[in-house]
Order: C-alpha cells, then structure tokens, then sequence
C-alpha cells in the first residue's frame, strides 16, 4: 500500500462525478483549442508576413489602384532591392461560395519577392512561357482535384467577362503560416483584356510589394517612398506588411479580442468544474482525512492526496481534450466554407497552453479544500458529519 | 519514586461559543505509570474525550503540560506533533475510522507508511497485526463486508501495527453489541496484559471500565 494507491482509490470512488468532471474539462480545453485556433487562423497573414517586405498602396484606401508608373521610381529609392506588384482580379469559380486570392502578377518579380511560394523550376518555366498560365496553391488543386494542364474558367466581376487559366503550376507553402490557397496569373494577360474591353484602367495596379535590405530601414524607406508620389492624383501609404496585414484585422478586432478573453474565460470554468468536485470530494472526506491527520499524516502528505487527485481529473480532462481538438478542429474547417481560412492550423502554443492550464487549473482548484482540510482542527473533523 | 510515563499538570481547556467561554477542562493533574490501563468515565460533556485527544496530541490545551513518555507534547508545533503521532499514539475511535476504499489488510498497513520500513515489511507488519486481532481469514475485505466488531478489530490492528507507546480508546465499545464489545474488550486486555501497552480508554459502560486496571472519573471538567 502507497499513499498513491489511496489517491487513485479516493479518484475511483465516485466514478461518475470522475467521469463528468474530466468530460466537462475535455470539452472546455477543446473549446479553449478551437477559440485559440480560430484566432491563429485570422493572424495566419500577419504571422507568414515577412519583416523585410513593404506594402504600397494608394493612400486613401486599399481599393483603389496605383499607376504601374510607380514601380521604376520605387526601385530607385536607397534601400530597396526589389519591387513587385499584384492586382486583386476576384471573379467567380464554379459559383460564388468558392472563395480563394486570385491575383493578377508580375511572373518574374513576384515569385523572387515571394520566395515561401515553392513551384518545381520547371512548372514556372511552363507558367512563363504561357500568357494565361496560371500557378495554385496547393490546396486549390486538392479542394477542386486540378492537376497541370486543367482550365479553370472564371466568370469576372472587377474585371467582368468570361476569363480561362491554365494551371502550369502548383506551389507548396514553405511555412505553416503560408497561405497554401492562392492563385496567381500574368498581369500580362490582365492587361491584353483591360487595353481592348477597359481602356480607362490601363496601366494600373493594386499595390507594391517593396523587399527591402535592411527591415530596420523599414521606417525611413517607407517615407521617401510616400514623399515622391506626395501631392500627385494617387498619393502612397506604405507600410511594413506586417501592419498592412494587420489593418485587414482591424474591422475585426473587437471580434477577436471577445475570443481572446472568452478563450480564458474558459479556462476560469474549468477551473470551477474541477474546484466545485474537488470542495465536495474533501468536504465529504472530512472525517477521513481527519483520522489520517490523526495517525500522523503531514501537511505535505495530505497535499499529495488533495492536489494529486485535482490534478489527475484535471490533467486526464485536458489530454481528452486536446485530442478531441483535432477531429473538431477539421470538422470546423469543414463546415466553413470554402477558404475562408486558407492557413488554420493547432499551434504547438495553443498545445502547450492547454496542458500548462491542465497544470495550473489542478493546482489552483486544490487550494481552497487544501487550506480548508488544514485549517479544521483534527478533533473538530473526528466529529463531523457529512 | 518511579517517574510516570504520562504526566499532566495543571492542564485547562475551554471551548468558545460566538463570546461565550466553555470550560471543559480545570486544572487537571493526573500521573500515569507505563503499561496502565486506564479507563476515564464521567457524563456527557465532563471533559473525558477532551483530555484523551489532549494527550494524544490531536488538541492543544489552554494551559498546562503533558508529558509523554519523556516528550513535552504540548510544547511541539503541528509538524512535530503529526510526526510525533505517528510513532507513539494508536488510535481506536468509537466508529472505527477506517477507510472504506481500502482493504482490511491496506488499513492495518496505512499508519506504517508513515515508518522507514519497506514495503514488504509493512506488508508484513500489518499481517501479523490482524493475525493478533485474528482476522488474518479478513485481510483482503473491505470494511463494509466486516462486521462491527470485525472493524473495531480491524482498527485496533490498525492503532498497534506501528508498535506505539500509548493507546487511546475513545468509546471503544460503543457501537458494539454485547459479544463483540467482549471480544474488543479481551482484545485491549491482552494487549495490555501480554504486550505492555499503555492504554487510556474513555467510556460510558461500566462493565468496559471494570476490564481496567484502573478507573478515573471526570466531573465537570475536573477529576472526582
């Protein structure tokens, strides 16, 4: 007989009031795991974006164009090494529930400045030499089973009419944080379309990608850039692609922020699902303990008692948990719809934080049937009667 | 003169109410020699139980000293007392205190934890406690497949199994019928009589207290 043998004993004693308490901790570390993994999902961008790449954009807003004019001028300032450019093209595939980035690209600049962007050498040689070559993802061809060679048909709204791409390329992301669900074509053939059916929109783009040097010159590069095109028709806000990144965020902020706090809060009922059993187990167990205090248990023993059996439901109910997320994590995915999170994902953070809350939750929840156990006076727990 | 083995001086307790002051115990001094059995009687609320967890270290006096077996108990913290307990005191209650997810054998063995013996030897110890209290045949069954009596025997294995210096019985037979209260009783007797044990019983039963060597009774507080 050990001391643990009576612990595992005191867990089995109740073994539905066991049960519940780890299933109703699985299910809020499960609910913490979600929350947490939906958040990394809405910072995937502002996690993969890199520190030495710039975004310009116009000034006003995100919507409007910039002239293609800007680039050479770009180039020129100190400090940059190369600039590229990308237009939001949008569009129809299949139908409108379909969503995935589909970009109208310089081919040659882009993939340099973009280099998480992995396609097979020759793939890129066959995407250049083809005006309506287009490269995905990775997880476009698996969603919509395209290989090299399939057409995929568009119907277009920003640029209406029907559009056909090729697919001669197919990228792997080179990060988790890597959208692996973009689509990316010649500006080239944009273009050739824009000149014959919308003459007024010629020469115009989304927005620069500016790599830079040194990221620590991000600030200064940032202002000369927007002090050349300072009072023209289409003025310049340029910033690291961090925050670009981060001000798509900022419409949702308060959304993410309540998931942030409520994924704590969760954390604070699992904390008062396994302090609730534990005060009703020590309660019950008063008389108990208090003959074991009598035969001469310590202090520290009867906190391995106490704190071991929290800690055990508490820790059982975490890994149940975390394994269930998994499943529900995919199941989430499933029942969005298509891309709305292109990079979701459990973060080893998100792993650790549960287990580490499966620690600290079993502690804190044995504090108060602890001090309570030790403050009742042996003679007073001989008598008591639960 | 030879030294007692339990000595008590001046000892005081009182219990408070919201403002008001219960007296329990006055001024109680009493000297106990080694190997006595002493049996304590008196009325409800006279101050019996009270002195016994006194002495066996479960309670703190107001005022006074107990010495026990050359060791001042009430000078000890909590910590020495708990450690102090588990080696010099056995403890026999009136509701056998044994835990019911634990085997007869695993309760005998619970207070041997507490020693530096291996597990085989408590194993061991613990056996041939229940074989002295003959439930040796009962080892293996939890206390609610024992009957009363059995499970009292079960605790007295359990309160001598660490070999201490003290017994304290608090109402040992109180929950018996009439055979097994016997059976309970020769068991203290012989403990007593065969292994030299030091035991201070409380009861209300007469024909408990005639198996003593000696009978104390307690009146308000304060010894008759």
């Amino acid at each position: 007989m050990e001391l643990w043998n009576l612990l595992r004993r005191n867990i089995m004693r109740h073994t539905l009031r066991s049960l519940l308490t780890i299933i109703g901790v699985g299910v809020a570390v499960m609910a913490f795991a979600l929350l947490r993994t939906v958040v990394t999902a809405w910072y995937a961008g502002v996690e993969g974006s890199a520190p030495n790449r710039l975004i310009t954009r116009h000034a006003v807003s995100f919507v409007f164009s910039l002239p293609l004019a800007y680039r050479d001028r770009i180039a020129r300032v100190p400090g940059v090494i190369n600039v590229t450019y990308a237009i939001w093209f949008s569009g129809v595939y299949i139908d409108k529930t379909q969503f995935f980035a589909r970009l109208a690209v310089d081919a040659d600049s882009f993939f340099n400045v973009y280099s998480e962007f992995l396609v097979d050498p020759q793939q890129f040689e066959a995407f250049k030499r083809e005006r309506n070559a287009a490269i995905i993802g990775v997880e476009i061809a698996r969603r919509y089973n395209l290989k090299i060679g399939d057409i995929m048909p568009m119907e277009g709204d920003v640029f209406p009419g029907k559009w056909e791409f090729v697919v001669r390329g197919i990228y792997e992301p080179r990060d988790q944080t890597t959208d692996p669900a973009s689509m990316m074509f010649h500006y080239q053939y944009l273009e050739e379309r824009v000149r014959q059916e919308m003459p007024a929109r010629l020469g115009e783009i989304g927005w620069y990608i500016v790599q830079i040097g040194d990221p620590d010159s991000s600030a200064r590069i940032s202002e000369e850039i927007d002090r050349l095109f300072a009072n023209s028709r289409a003025e310049t806000k340029t910033e690291t692609e961090r925050a670009f990144q981060q001000s798509f965020l900022s419409a949702a902020s308060a959304v993410i922020t309540a998931m942030n706090i409520m994924s704590f809060f969760i954390i604070g009922i699992i904390l008062l699902v396994v302090a609730n059993t534990m005060i009703m187990s020590t309660r019950e167990r008063t008389h108990e303990f208090a003959v074991l205090r009598a035969l001469g248990f310590s202090a520290p023993q009867m906190f391995f008692l106490i704190a071991g059996e929290s800690l055990i439901l508490s820790l059982t109910g975490s890994a149940l948990g975390l394994s269930a997320t998994l499943p529900a994590v995919e199941a989430f995915q499933t029942a969005l719809p298509k891309g709305w999170f292109p990079v979701f994902y459990i973060k080893p953070e998100t792993i650790v934080l549960g287990c580490l809350s499966g620690v600290l939750v079993g502690l804190a929840a044995s504090i108060i049937p602890f001090r309570r156990m030790l403050t009742t006076r042996i003679v007073e727990g001989l008598r008591y009667v639960g | 003169m030879e030294k007692p083995f339990i000595e008590i001086q001046r000892l005081c307790k009182s219990y408070h109410r919201d403002s008001l002051e219960i007296p329990v115990l006055r001024n109680i001094s009493l000297h106990i020699p080694e190997s006595e059995f002493i049996a304590f009687m008196g009325p409800s609320g006279s101050g019996k139980t009270t002195l016994l967890n006194l002495i066996a270290g479960i309670d703190k006096p107001d005022d006074g000293q107990i010495v026990v077996a050359g060791t001042e108990v009430t000078s000890l913290d909590e910590t020495e007392l708990a450690a102090w307990r588990s080696r010099n005191v056995g403890f026999i209650f009136q509701f056998y205190n044994l835990i019911p997810v634990l085997t007869a054998l695993e309760n005998v063995e619970l207070p041997l934890i507490l020693t530096p013996l291996t597990k085989k030897q408590r194993r061991a110890h613990a056996r041939t406690a229940l074989e002295v209290v003959g439930l040796a045949d009962r080892m293996h069954h939890y206390p609610r497949q024992l009957s009363g009596g059995q499970e009292q025997r079960v605790a007295i294995a359990r309160a001598v199994a660490t070999d201490p210096v003290i017994l304290v019985a608090d109402e040992p037979t109180g929950d018996l019928d009439k055979v097994s209260a016997e059976e309970v009783l020769d068991l203290m007797e012989r403990l007593n009589r065969e292994l030299n044990k030091t035991i201070l019983m409380v009861t209300h039963d007469p024909r408990a207290a005639e198996r003593a060597r000696s009978v104390r009774h307690l009146e308000k507080g304060e010894l008759a």
